[in-house]
């Protein structure tokens, strides 16, 4: 347990002190967005229909910058070669790594949302339901994407290939996610919608460090 | 039987009882293809509400099978690999995967221009489509994964990792499109039910089926024996063959 908070910690501290990993995907979160009323044209309605897909979309390229980088500066200078050989189990560094991970990317861009959920004239409901999502939507996300960080380390051009390996993962996220919002805003029930997420993410938390711990030691294996 | 099982999975052996086995699926497969085609094109009844559109079923679901069967063969050798280390495994993953998304990309086609005539539009977002489009996607990763990473001892293994990682996935993408309207008919072909269909419709179905499996174990076999030969270009056994 104490390895796990300790790398919780150290990961944290690695962020702060080197903010641009984390800052530069949250900004290109909020450009994203952004440009979508551009590109549509400033009509109310329509930015009620597409708000819940758009900031899905979004999240998800997102999600994909930040995680791109998650294992790479410890792969370059060795620290991760260390991890495994530690007497310490791997599975509880890489959760420590995916929780530290989630928590300045998914949590963040959660904690976003509203504004944005705001910005495309959203009904008080709905943000609601938006926040609800992506708290349960982000971390299988971050947690799938792992396994496509760990599979491609030390690879040219990993961060399209991520995007290839990861993204059709996520279309079921994508699917419930934008149904339990437009389930909110249209005034009906979603509760359906958010234990579907809770178990996809529970399912997820189970089995992905698994594969995530399995493709470090592949990957370092050569 | 494990000795006769680790034989088999030496590429040397391999390459000796596929070659004398090739030959006889090859002409099987032929066979069948020629016999469900004509059957299917010239002789089936045409349906009582798409008339001769209908057809295009024979061709479209064998495909669409083969697509979903193909990702399972793989993962299957992904599992033998990742457990067992057989080097065959590997090469056999390798090889599935080209036509595994060929079939995908053959069933998509068919599907839109058998939708066009009876939907009304070459494409809508119904589970089914979507699902097989996502595994399309899925295909691809593995051989964007395989060629970026190629020359790398760890190849072999990354890549069933992520075939594994996508089986697992599969059913959770199939049964979160399902919750979209589906305008796609559920299957009416299946191994334990009595088919909804007449005889007549569906026995060239199931030839075509079993004409497609054997046509997709023909072209693996192939690619796997040149991919052997490929990678032990070094040892004597081959060498030997060449000259």
């Amino acid at each position: 347990m104490n390895i796990l908070l300790a790398t919780i910690r150290r990961d944290l501290l690695q962020h702060v002190r080197r903010p641009a990993d984390i800052v530069n995907p949250l900004v290109f979160f909020l450009i994203v967005i952004s440009l979508f009323p551009l590109g549509i044209g400033p009509s109310a309605g329509t930015f009620n229909e597409i708000a819940a897909g758009v900031i899905w979309v979004a999240v998800l390229l997102a999600t994909l910058l930040s995680i791109d980088v998650m294992f790479k500066s410890d792969y370059e200078d060795g620290a991760l070669e260390q991890m495994v050989l530690s007497k310490q189990p791997l599975i509880l560094v890489v959760l420590g790594k995916l929780i530290a991970q989630w928590l300045v990317s998914g949590l963040l861009m959660t904690l976003m949302s509203p504004l944005f959920a705001l910005m495309f004239f959203v009904s008080s409901d709905g943000i609601l339901a938006i926040a609800m999502a992506l708290l349960l939507g982000t971390p299988t996300m971050v947690l799938l994407g792992s396994i496509g960080a760990a599979l491609t380390l030390g690879l040219k051009n990993g961060g399209v290939l991520i995007a290839i390996l990861v993204l059709p993962l996520y279309i079921p996220v994508l699917i419930l996610g934008t149904a339990m919002v437009d389930a909110a805003v249209g005034g009906s029930s979603y509760t359906g919608h958010m234990l579907w997420l809770g178990a996809l993410l529970l399912v997820t938390i189970g089995l992905a460090p698994i594969a995530t711990q399995a493709s470090i030691r592949i990957s370092l294996s050569q | 039987m494990w000795n006769w099982f680790h034989k088999l999975g030496s590429p040397k052996t391999f390459y000796a009882i596929s070659g004398s086995l090739l030959p006889y699926f090859c002409v099987l497969a032929g066979i069948m293809l020629v016999a469900g085609v004509v059957w299917a094109l010239g002789f089936v009844p045409p349906d009582y509400q798409q008339g001769h559109t209908v057809r295009i079923m024979y061709v479209h679901v064998p495909s669409a099978i083969l697509a979903q069967s193909s990702y399972m063969m793989m993962a299957a050798a992904g599992v033998v690999y990742l457990v067992w280390r057989i080097k065959l495994a590997d090469i056999a993953l390798q090889c599935a995967a080209p036509i595994g998304t060929g079939l995908t990309f053959l069933a998509l086609i068919t599907g839109a221009i058998w939708g066009k005539p009876t939907w009304g539009t070459w494409w809508v977002w119904d589970a089914r489509l979507t699902s097989t489009l996502v595994l399309l996607f899925l295909f691809v990763g593995v051989m964007a994964l395989r060629s970026a990473m190629s020359g790398k001892a760890s190849a072999g293994r990354a890549t069933a990792m992520l075939v594994l990682v996508g089986v697992m996935n599969l059913p959770i993408i199939k049964y979160s499109v399902d919750w979209w309207f589906t305008l796609h008919q559920p299957s009416s072909f299946s191994l334990t039910e009595k088919p909804s269909m007449p005889p007549e419709m569906w026995m060239p179905l199931l030839v075509m089926v079993l004409g497609f499996y054997l046509f997709f174990f023909c072209v693996w076999m192939l690619r796997i024996r040149t991919e052997i030969l490929n990678r032990e270009y070094r040892s004597r056994w081959v060498r030997e063959l060449v000259q």
